[in-house]
């Protein structure tokens, strides 16, 4: 994608704004191939690490009076955990450990993407479109085996009168295998436009008569990103809970 | 000629995004004004509104994937 962008003109920016996107090996300059070792494999490696880090490091301790590390741990357990159980339901809290992983990775990859020169990973949609499948995966598979054929009455809504039920069924049909389309695009789409806007205005700064109001709106800009960082992740588990719960009780 | 208009396509697919702005508008602008009205209500209906949004925006996600693909993939 961006290196086709490089390519065209770059509209007298000094950097096109879709740079920061571009996978590189981290050894060499060589091509990219299936197990090279490239910065996306460095950042994701990375906010692996941290999350690890925090949980484990965090909690080894299990102080009475919980630390600052051991706070921020028991806090994110309590938030993902609470979640898990009210929008998914009692009995799906077997799931939780899955929906802690999918947050916390999400989490860490979006903020350690907010550093500057660091690069973002949840920017790709390789990256959003795996996490996507496996929930989507996860879901169908635990619908069927959870609740066999009836798991199909997802598609046909009994409360609907009989002659729309058809209708209603093609396009529950589509919306369900729509899911981890708009599932992945939204978290990737989310961080890579924020990211560009920055670049764009950071762009701007070079031009000595506008940079002041450039260095604000980029403040501003990484502000939101900070809050859209936290919401995309937290979108983005309380979508897989949802999806879960209409797994666990597929009628309407 | 044709990539020419492929980007006057991306430009108009990029009106669904602010029609989505317009959804995320009316879901978020109906919960503060339901929450203004029962404040103590409001803090257990935050992820509803999650969800409405992220329902809302994601028919705007796909104009903004048509987009990206009419930049990059056409």
């Amino acid at each position: 994608m961006a290196s086709e962008a490089h390519g065209e003109e770059t509209g007298g920016l000094v950097f096109h704004p879709m740079d920061q996107f571009i996978v590189k090996p981290l050894f060499g300059d060589g091509a990219v191939s299936m197990f090279t070792i490239t910065n996306v494999t460095l950042w994701l490696a990375l906010s692996v690490v941290a999350v690890i880090l925090l949980m484990v490091l965090g909690t080894s301790r299990r102080a009475t009076i919980p630390g600052r590390t051991q706070s921020v741990a028991e806090l994110a357990y309590g938030f993902v955990y609470k979640m898990v159980e009210d929008v998914a339901g009692k009995d799906a809290v077997g799931f939780f450990p899955y929906i802690m992983t999918l947050f916390m990775f999400i989490v860490f990859a979006n903020f350690l993407g907010l550093i500057p020169m660091s690069f973002t990973t949840t920017s790709h949609f390789a990256v959003t479109v795996v996490l996507a499948m496996l929930v989507f995966l996860t879901v169908t598979i635990v619908g069927f085996v959870k609740n066999g054929t009836k798991f199909l009455g997802l598609f046909w809504v009994a409360s609907a009168p009989l002659a729309l039920r058809p209708v209603l069924a093609i396009i529950e049909i589509i919306s369900y295998f729509v899911r981890p389309v708009s599932h992945s695009i939204r978290l990737a789409g989310n961080v890579m436009a924020g990211h560009a806007v920055i670049k764009v205005f950071a762009g701007f700064a070079a031009i000595a008569v506008v940079s002041p109001v450039s260095v604000v709106a980029i403040t501003a800009m990484y502000g939101l990103e900070v809050l859209v960082a936290f919401i995309q992740a937290y979108v983005f588990t309380i979508l897989t809970c949802v999806y879960l719960k209409d797994a666990l009780h597929p009628s309407h | 000629m044709e990539g020419e208009l492929a980007h006057i396509g991306a430009g108009l697919a990029a009106i669904g995004s602010g029609a989505a702005a317009i959804g995320v508008g009316n879901v978020a602008g109906n919960f503060l004004a339901g929450a203004l009205r029962n404040p103590s209500a409001a803090a257990s209906q935050t992820a509803t509104l999650f969800i409405g949004i992220a329902f809302a925006e994601a028919l705007g996600i796909f104009s903004f994937l048509v987009a990206l693909l009419l930049m990059f993939a056409v």
